[in-house]
């Protein structure tokens, strides 16, 4: 996380707290269908979003746990809290925060009050003014970028027509629950051939609208137009949530193209499951460049609807278990139509006894004519403790495609080790640099100061792993 | 003045004795050659003295000015001034080569005082000029997608650049053409000088035309068997290796010989 300046935004930036944090508004633990109607009470939302939530919550109750994956029988759903107005939290006091996640901080150069507010001990993290300034540019733009509990109140005819419809709530448990409960979120609209290179980044939007459990993203990218957003941050985030589900519904219309980067790095209490799903319209492209570093558990895999002729998805991740993580994410890559190409590249590290799986699909439809999927899977292992599987699965209906798949497991390789360390590097220096090698193709395509980030984070995580 | 001495040195890999018992002693300033027929253990030396973890050391010494180093970690070895240019070098994905060999620098030097981007960049335009290296093999990833004889240029290049008191060269000639191999040479000319000395491993002569070694050892069946001037070289490419082993009596086979 960088300060605005860093980030070339320009303007002053000033680091803030509100004190006057406003009346409790909670819904308390557990989830009946009265908590569905006071979260949409307490927004004021239109009956058809309140019909949405009521039906979601029929489905999620319904419905059963993945069968698939991490564990998620010790989940207490039942004692868990779905709503609490944001600037309501009670922040955490400073003392209380873990020692390793401040050490963290000091190592990645994290400001005093943005530790303050990624380790929950603030209410407020003033970006405001950052935020302000941004929307403003944008607006000159005609695009629209605010949290999606006002986009219901401001654009409800957009939202209406895009909400649910990529990722419905019956698809899984968990994006009924999010369908049900959800709050905050971004949404974003680009207009029919508007681009723009300045990513948009939700960072600076967090306050103004909801983080938190149930993040909602919509974000739609009219015919011919073209958008680079960038969500999370590398330096831990302390949540005192231990569920976090959120869901991403990404619209790339016609010639449109768009970049998603996530990083997410959640404190080692948070089950993290998430749904993100992209379509692709005609010679539209959507890349997903997504980063999981933390968490208890993740579960994540972002597709792709490739719907139109020649349209393009790909999927760049990075996946890092350390102790106590188990990572279970991937991709899928649904070829609709003719012409069409994706390329899934996952990278996965694992150390401390941490578990990180690949699970991916690719599925070629009766349409797919001429297409094509390239998917490659590299793991590093960097202990005996650790371990990994790489599970993908295709499907294909179509006699004339294309699809090839490369998938790699190794430990870090005594013969590259020997190569560095006969220059007179240290064995821990060299296998820092290996790891920083492996992770090269991933970090090269983040915003450089994420990068720089990203790179010092996994140096410090690598640190004590020899000898 | 730095001396290098290997004493009585047996390596087995796998199990399997390979050397046994090779005695070699040589100073900076003076350049040496190795050369003996495939299979005798030439590149075992060479590893075993690095440190590949696969060579074990069964028995014997080798001395960098008076202190054993078999008992120190490669790089360590590295730090003291040893270095080998390999046959195989590995491929290292996503680590530029300046990365690489600014790394190398820096780990020679305390770790408040690395070298400058500036003087770095400016001492390796200038080497890789030496070597008729085009600029994109510095920020190329190290090793990866190199052809032989770039890989041989990339290891000369990281000598020039670390400046080792000692630099063992394992047959640094094969796969390169004439060209190349003056190329080559000529880095290692370079180098020349009181305090600097090389090992070089070949099997062919040709080589030491361009290179001209102080001594010339012959090495069969794990052990130095003859040592000479630069004239031992071209009598070896004259008559072979199987006309010595019979002048000397051994009892050795030459793995490329007819059965």
């Amino acid at each position: 996380m960088a300060d605005a300046n860093q980030l070339g935004l320009g303007g002053e930036y000033k680091y803030g707290f509100k004190d006057n944090i406003a009346p409790i508004l909670t819904t308390g633990e557990g989830l009946t269908e009265e908590t569905v109607r006071q979260i949409s009470a307490a927004k004021n939302e239109p009956d058809w979003m309140l019909d949405f939530r009521l039906k979601a919550f029929k489905r999620y109750q319904e419905m059963e746990l993945p069968d698939f994956g991490p564990d998620l029988s010790v989940l207490d759903l039942d004692h868990i809290n779905y709503f609490r107005r944001d600037s309501d939290r009670i922040a955490r006091k400073w003392e209380d925060v873990p020692a390793d996640i401040k050490k963290t901080f000091d190592r990645l150069g994290v400001p005093e009050a943005e530790r303050k507010y990624l380790a929950g001990s603030s209410a407020q993290y003033e970006s405001e003014v950052v935020y302000h300034n941004m929307r403003k540019d944008f607006e000159d733009l005609g695009i629209v970028f605010m949290d999606t509990d006002s986009a219901v109140q401001e654009y409800p005819d957009l939202v209406r027509k895009y909400f649910g419809k990529l990722i419905p709530p019956s698809d899984n448990k968990f994006a009924a629950l999010n369908s049900a409960v959800w709050s905050g979120g971004t949404f974003i609209y680009v207009p029919k051939g508007v681009r723009t290179e300045i990513p948009i980044q939700s960072y600076f939007r967090i306050n103004a609208g909801n983080s938190g459990q149930f993040e909602r993203t919509l974000i739609i990218v009219d015919e011919g137009a073209s958008v680079n957003y960038v969500e999370g941050c590398t330096a831990p985030n302390y949540s005192q949530d231990s569920l976090h589900a959120a869901v991403v519904e990404v619209n790339v219309l016609r010639d449109a193209y768009c970049r998603y980067t996530t990083i997410q790095n959640w404190s080692d209490n948070v089950y993290s499951l998430e749904t993100k799903r992209a379509r692709a319209q005609e010679n539209a492209t959507m890349e997903w460049v997504d980063g999981n570093l933390g968490s208890k558990v993740t579960m994540k895999y972002p597709s792709v609807y490739l719907n139109g002729e020649g349209a393009r998805g790909t999927m760049l991740s990075i996946a890092f278990a350390g102790k106590n993580i188990d990572s279970d994410t991937g991709a899928r890559m649904i070829h609709n139509a003719k012409n069409t190409s994706s390329s899934i590249v996952s990278k996965s590290l694992c150390k401390d006894g941490g578990r990180v799986d690949y699970r991916g699909k690719v599925r070629f439809g009766r349409h797919s004519d001429g297409s094509f999927s390239h998917v490659e899977c590299d793991t590093i292992i960097l202990d005996e403790k650790s371990a990994s599987d790489t599970i993908p699965f295709n499907e294909i209906k179509n006699g004339n495609v294309s699809m090839e798949h490369e998938a790699k497991v190794s430990k870090i390789s005594e013969e590259q080790l020997y190569y560095l360390m006969s220059r007179g590097i240290s064995e821990e220096k060299a296998t820092e640099m290996i790891i920083m090698g492996f992770v090269e193709p991933f970090t090269k395509e983040l915003p450089m100061e994420y990068a720089v980030e990203l790179n010092r984070l996994i140096e410090y995580q690598m640190e004590g792993s020899v000898g | 003045m730095t001396t290098l001495e290997v004493k009585d040195l047996h390596v087995s890999i796998e199990g399997k004795n390979i050397l046994k018992g090779v005695n070699l002693k040589m100073k900076t300033g003076e350049i040496h050659a190795i050369m003996g027929p495939n299979g005798t253990g030439k590149s075992t030396l060479s590893e075993a003295i690095m440190g590949h973890p696969a060579y074990q050391v069964t028995q014997g010494e080798v001395l960098l000015d008076g202190v054993n180093i078999l008992d120190k970690p490669v790089d360590e070895r590295a730090r003291a001034g040893l270095f080998l240019a390999m046959q195989y070098p590995a491929e290292i994905p996503g680590v530029t080569n300046a990365e690489f060999i600014r790394g190398a620098i820096n780990a020679r030097r305390p770790e408040d005082d690395p070298m400058s981007i500036r003087a770095f960049l400016k001492e390796l335009d200038k080497t890789m000029s030496v070597l008729d290296m085009t600029e994109e093999m510095a920020e190329r990833y190290l090793n990866e997608g190199f052809s032989g004889g770039e890989k041989k240029r990339n290891e000369i290049l990281q000598m020039m650049m670390i400046k080792p008191k000692f630099a063992i060269l394992d047959e640094i000639d094969s796969g390169l053409d004439i060209d190349a191999l003056k190329v080559v040479s000529r880095g290692v000319n370079k180098m020349r000088g009181p305090e600097f000395g090389s090992l070089i491993i070949t099997h062919y002569q040709r080589l030491l035309n361009y290179i001209v070694p102080d001594v010339v050892h012959v090495m069969m069946g794990g052990r130095i068997v003859k040592q000479g001037g630069p004239e031992l070289a071209k009598r070896l490419e004259d008559e072979g290796y199987a006309g010595l082993r019979d002048e000397l009596g051994l009892d050795i086979k030459l793995v490329d010989e007819e059965a």
